[in-house]
């Protein structure tokens, strides 16, 4: 698994897609946290980064699936998919490999806007008054989000040999499961609790959940269930291939 | 035994890609796997590199079911695929560092790159990406890889196919090395490349096995006739040829060309020498053809 996950990671930045996805993560996110009137943190006058987790889910449902759609396509797309199942290494440590490399990716993305952290908690008044736990505990629920959209990712590359099919389907998954339920929950139609329960099939709810600063365990297993779903759910769609 | 394979199916949907075939490799023998496109050749090789599942029968390669030890199977076998797959934005070094690594080499990967790059001759270009090579020198990457761990059993499919006629020399020589102390499978279209390489050939035909022999017993088996070709520098009188004594029969080719059919196993060019002595004729070309494995093949796949 690991002589997969390292040469992921040298894929990724050998073809500029870690480049290009770190920088216009960043970018992206920079322009609207600094620059951008409506949404800039300096306009807006509260010291508070709640701009920033706002956004940056939107960003990440575009930017993943663009880094995992050629994870399993281009493999079968050039055959080397042959090659991969034709070694002494399981299903299973094949996906892990690709899943751990694209998650360092998002890793690799999320750690410099550490630096919007402490802009923030610097231009405080008086300094350093910000919600630290709060934030901390968004930082989590950030990470654990891109997990889960990783997760999404790797599966739609794996059930098709087409990246832009792959994308396209990882986008829409990634929307559906972050947004859909909390709408499907607005609709007025649930009886007593139920709308409470379908919100919280959804992944914004755990997200905001978390962005409280309080780590939930109903939310990490929330987390880890999905990310388990859809690595169980590869490995289907891998292991169907062959028949 | 290296290979054993017993009433190996594959079924697609109606289709029999591979039809209850049988057949076993022992250590150290060089297969030819030959047959028209799409006869099975590669679904077999497939099956016994578990990449693809068989739909009945049993395959298993040093001891090893290729269904119930996949892991174990895989860790004693070198595989160069149907078009050679490669990842064509890694350096040669770097790819094979990979595989290295999928094959947990730990400390002998350095030794054994450098060996594998020598073996095949990808010295000169081992600092350019895959990406980068000419097809002859990615076929050789295919190699290396196939036989970095070193492994007991290589599994080729196609090693040769384009390649010039300089790299398809090295590399059939190279396939009769690694044969001396490996078991090697591979399949071709070209019948010279099989009856110089193998030692045995089988010859798929729709999926079925339609031979499984030596390169000589095969060549004996169909080849019955002994035919002469001799070229006569004059024309010659039909009925005067039927004097040669040990002749079945023979045809006229061109002017002087005749192509004659020997009684049995009768080696009839003493004949026709003495015959054109006898007659006072200039012989200019005297040659006995073999029945040739071309022949068999397409006696048998038609």
């Amino acid at each position: 698994m690991k002589a997969i996950f390292l040469k992921e990671l040298q894929q990724f930045f050998s073809s500029l897609i870690g480049y290009i996805a770190i920088i216009v993560f960043l970018l992206v996110l920079g322009l609207f946290m600094w620059i951008f009137p409506d949404t800039s943190i300096l306009d807006f006058g509260y010291a508070t980064l709640d701009s920033f987790f706002s956004i940056a889910p939107y960003i990440f449902i575009f930017l993943i699936p663009a880094i995992t759609m050629r994870s399993f396509a281009e493999e079968i797309n050039t055959g080397t998919i042959e090659l991969l199942s034709t070694r002494p290494v399981t299903e299973l440590q094949i996906i892990l490999g690709k899943y751990f490399a694209a998650l360092l990716l998002v890793l690799i993305a999320i750690i410099p806007t550490f630096i919007y952290f402490y802009t923030v908690y610097a231009l405080a008044s008086p300094v350093g008054n910000i919600d630290v736990g709060g934030i901390l505990g968004s930082y989590f629920g950030l990470f654990f989000l891109g997990a889960v959209f990783v997760a999404i990712g790797i599966f739609c590359s794996s059930i098709t040999s087409n990246q832009i099919v792959a994308f396209i389907l990882g986008v829409f998954l990634c929307f559906f499961i972050y947004l859909a339920f909390s709408y499907i929950s607005q609709f007025g139609i649930f009886v007593g609790k139920n709308d409470y329960l379908v919100e919280s099939l959804g992944l914004s709810a755990h997200y905001d959940a978390m962005g409280k600063g309080v780590i939930d365990t109903r939310d990490v297993v929330y987390f880890l269930s999905l990310i388990s779903l859809f690595i169980f759910l590869t490995r289907t769609a891998l292991s169907s291939r062959k028949w | 035994m290296s290979i054993k394979v017993n009433g190996l199916s594959k079924i697609y949907g109606t289709q029999k890609a591979v039809d209850e075939i049988s057949f076993e490799v022992n250590k150290g023998e060089v297969l030819g796997f030959l047959g028209p496109n799409g006869a099975g050749k590669s679904t077999t090789m497939k099956i016994l590199t578990c990449f693809i599942p068989h739909s009945s029968g049993t395959a298993t390669v040093c001891g090893h079911d290729t269904t119930n030890e996949p892991l174990e199977v895989t860790k004693k076998i070198g595989y160069l695929p149907e078009n050679n797959p490669l990842y064509v934005d890694m350096y040669v070094r770097e790819y094979l560092e990979f595989v290295a690594g999928l094959h947990k080499l730990g400390k002998i990967t350095q030794q054994r790159i450098d060996e594998m790059i020598e073996v095949t001759g990808l010295t000169a270009e081992r600092k350019k990406k895959v990406g980068q090579l000419s097809k002859g020198y990615k076929q050789r990457v295919g190699l290396a890889q196939a036989m970095l761990h070193n492994p007991e059993v290589l599994i080729l499919d196609e090693p040769t196919s384009g390649l010039d006629p300089n790299q398809l020399v090295e590399i059939r020589s190279l396939i009769k090395q690694l044969g001396k102390d490996k078991t090697v499978i591979f399949s071709s279209h070209i019948m010279q490349e099989v009856q110089a390489v193998a030692d045995r050939v089988i010859i798929i035909n729709k999926g079925k096995i339609v031979a499984n022999d030596s390169t000589e017993n095969l060549q004996n088996r169909i080849g019955n006739e002994i035919i002469v070709t001799a070229e006569f520098k004059q024309n010659i009188d039909r009925g005067l040829l039927g004097t040669i004594k040990g002749v079945k029969s023979y045809e006229q080719l061109k002017d002087g060309k005749w192509n004659f059919v020997a009684e049995g196993k009768k080696d009839i060019r003493e004949d026709i020498f003495n015959f054109a002595k006898e007659k006072n004729l200039t012989l200019l070309h005297l040659n006995k053809e073999e029945y040739s494995l071309e022949e068999v093949f397409k006696q048998l796949t038609r």
